[in-house]
């Protein structure tokens, strides 16, 4: 049988069972609308994160405690805790590339203003921070290097921490009470929103990294040392003379390193790399919709092969091969696939626009899911549907015929 | 390839069969269809074969429309040796040379009555047909429906649907046209007329080989064949043969009021 006649056969017994191709569609509909919902979310988050951090800061490097594999994950328990203040003024002092070095303490507190209770992330940081993260006040000035000097008890507060405690007025030169100490509000830092994953980035307190450590008691160690390079160029030159400069703060040889300097790329790729894993867990999740839709399919060309049996038995009579039987309900359940691949292609979609609108997250629909839907579907018909479609092609025409 | 016999003088016989037996094992039991049957059609002939229930005739029609392959015996249809011959090639030989027609009509559901016919022209391997809708309709004009194309079974009568199913069994320009009991779900009326189409048919030169249980349908034919036990008891020409054009012109004008009308719309589905 020509092909153009093979699908129009198809179509035919398709339209004669309407109600039941539509459900059986559906399975196949859910569950390819449901994979690219899921990688549409996972890959809008990737390409949020990748945008997150490259506004991080301009040219930024970021220096964390512990070496790294090839992943970039940090392994390696004795190296924990081996970032210093030292590291972070010998890297101020003797770097040329440089634009700003800062350390970065952090730790998750209680602040106290007029009665209300805010809980938020403290960073202790130096001066250069504000040139590191290219971060401007809206109020306010940033904390001086007499400040840092003198463990001084300021705080700059972030927009969504200033609405919480101080509605309505401006908070500078107000106080703060963190862990029953008083704090002076120098400024507020001007709103950024929420970064790739949702956090909230203006949920912030920053003081001087010297007041951090001696006024706040818990675990203040140093989390990372930030340094922005001159420029883009020297980005590779300014992580080399980095890394050459915490070998010689931490006396030690070039294969030893406690710690790892990384570049906004291979930052991003590692956060990258955490989302991928996700898009994937969820896919492969959905995907478990679409082979129970495929078994909705097996279960129906089952259903139709045997009350079909006597058109079968009339096919073959007048000349059909089981070859072209088979191909007749082959195509059958593949058209219904393909068919329930492109309306879950919509479905999917519209989906994950209406979850972009709902949630705030970005969404992203890439290419290559889409000739996978419909390839996967097709591949569904294909595997679902040749069981049933063998049993018809080897069906006895004599048997078939007499068939009620 | 399947061998051509060439030798004989005479036009090569539509069908010729030599002992051929058909078993059936059932469990432990054999049950013998056939017990050795010869048999010999030459083109133009229309044979009926007659027996009693049970007797074998059906697994001969089996035989001879390719639909199964003899236990042991030889058959050859138009020359070609059929026995031995795999599931493909037995399904293109019935595509080729023969047309069905069966007692249930056995039309596609749904299925508008030029679809029906058209069929057998699509599953033609050798492409020898081009424009096959035009075909399917010239062969609905042939058995009187050309007014029905776009029928579906359910909307058309019992002799109306066997007429479909005539129309589908001869588009493909059989060499040999099989019916088992093609008049069996008919009344009398419509018996008359469906013999009368295939008189017709057969006056055209169409072999024609039919089943019937009905000495009344069998009196239409030219030669009667009866079977008893899975053996050929009886072979002989029909005498004194109705022409069932004349017995239909009678039956109209006796029974005017009968007139099958072709407006009915029954509405069973087969
Ligand atoms: N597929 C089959 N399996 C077993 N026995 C069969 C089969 N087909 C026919 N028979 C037996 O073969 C004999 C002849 O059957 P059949 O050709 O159908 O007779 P008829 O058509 O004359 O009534 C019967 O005894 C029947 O039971
Ligand atoms: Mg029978």
């Amino acid at each position: 049988m020509k092909s153009s006649v093979l699908i129009r056969v198809a179509g035919e017994s398709i339209k004669k069972n309407k109600m039941r191709t539509l459900l059986t569609m559906l399975g196949i509909v859910i569950g390819v609308g449901a994979v690219i919902i899921m990688v549409a979310v996972g890959q809008g988050a990737q390409r949020g994160i990748a945008n997150q951090i490259n506004a991080l800061g301009t040219n930024l490097l970021v220096i964390t405690a512990g070496a790294s594999n090839t992943s970039g994950v940090s392994q390696g328990a004795q190296a924990f805790n081996r970032l210093t203040i030292d590291d972070a003024e010998k890297l101020k002092r003797e770097g040329t590339l440089f634009a700003g070095v800062t350390p970065v303490v952090m730790t998750r507190v209680q602040v106290l203003a007029g009665g209300t209770n805010w809980r938020t992330t403290i960073n202790g940081v130096s001066t250069d921070w504000q040139t590191v993260r290219d971060w401007q006040t809206s109020s306010g000035d940033f904390f001086t290097d007499n400040d840092l000097r003198g463990m001084r008890k300021v705080a700059l507060i972030g927009q969504t921490v200033a609405d919480n405690l101080f509605p309505g007025v401006d908070p500078v030169g107000s106080q703060i009470q963190i862990r029953n100490e008083p704090f002076d509000i120098v400024g507020v830092l001007a709103k950024k929103g929420q970064n790739a994953v949702g956090q909230d980035q203006d949920d912030i307190v920053v003081m001087p990294y010297t007041t951090a450590q001696t006024r706040l008691s818990g675990n203040t160690r140093i989390w990372q040392i930030l340094v922005s390079a001159t420029s883009q160029q020297d980005i590779t030159a300014a992580q080399q003379e980095a890394a050459a400069i915490m070998r010689e703060s931490h006396k030690i040889g070039d294969g030893d390193d406690d710690f790892t300097v990384r570049n906004q790329t291979e930052i991003a790729n590692a956060a990258q790399g955490t989302t991928k894993i996700m898009t994937w867990l969820l896919a492969s999740i959905a995907s478990v919709s679409l082979i129970v839709g495929g078994i909705g399919i097996m279960n129906i060309m089952l259903v139709s092969v045997t009350e079909r049996t006597r058109e079968i038995g009339i096919r073959m009579a007048i000349g059909a091969r089981g070859s072209d039987v088979l191909t007749q309900f082959l195509v059958e359940s593949i058209v219904m696939s393909v068919l329930g691949g492109a309306v879950g292609l919509v479905v999917g979609v519209g989906g994950a626009s209406l979850v972009a609108r709902f949630t705030g997250w970005s969404t992203e629909v890439p290419i290559a899911a889409v000739a996978l839907a419909i390839g996967f579907s097709a591949a569904v018909g294909v595997f679902f549907g040749f069981y049933p479609a063998r049993k018809a092609a080897a069906l006895d025409p004599i048997q078939a015929l007499r068939y009620e | 390839m399947p061998n051509v016999i060439t030798s004989d003088a005479s036009p090569t016989p539509v069908i010729r069969i030599e002992g051929v037996r058909k078993d059936y094992t059932m469990g432990d039991n054999i049950v013998h269809a056939l017990r050795g049957v010869d048999l010999t059609a030459e083109r133009g002939e229309m044979l009926a074969i007659m027996g009693a229930s049970g007797s074998g005739k059906s697994t001969l029609m089996n035989m001879l429309g390719c639909l199964d392959t003899p236990t042991s015996g030889s058959y050859w249809l138009d020359g070609i040796r059929v026995d031995g011959l795999n599931r493909n090639q037995l399904a293109d030989l019935r595509n080729e040379k023969l047309g069905f027609v069966f007692q249930g009509f056995n039309l596609l559901a749904r299925t508008s009555a030029l679809d029906n016919v058209e069929l057998p022209l699509l599953y033609d391997r050798a492409g020898r047909w081009k424009n096959t809708k035009e075909l399917a309709a010239e062969a609905l004009r042939r058995v009187g429906l050309d007014d029905r194309l776009d029928h579906q079974p359910s909307e058309l009568s019992g002799g109306q649907q066997q007429r479909v199913a005539i129309a589908r069994a001869l588009v493909t320009a059989p060499t040999l046209l099989l019916a088992d009991e093609p008049t069996g779900n008919l009344d009398s009326h419509m018996t008359v007329e469906i013999m009368s189409l295939f008189q017709e048919l057969n006056d055209q030169g169409i072999t024609i080989v039919m089943v019937t249980h009905e000495p009344d349908v069998a009196q239409y034919c030219k030669r009667v064949v009866e079977v008893r036990d899975g053996r050929i008891k009886r072979d002989h020409p029909v005498e004194d043969r109705h022409n069932a054009a004349a017995d239909l012109r009678q039956l109209l004008a006796t029974e005017p009021e009968e007139e099958e009308d072709p407006g009915i719309m029954v509405e069973e589905t087969v």
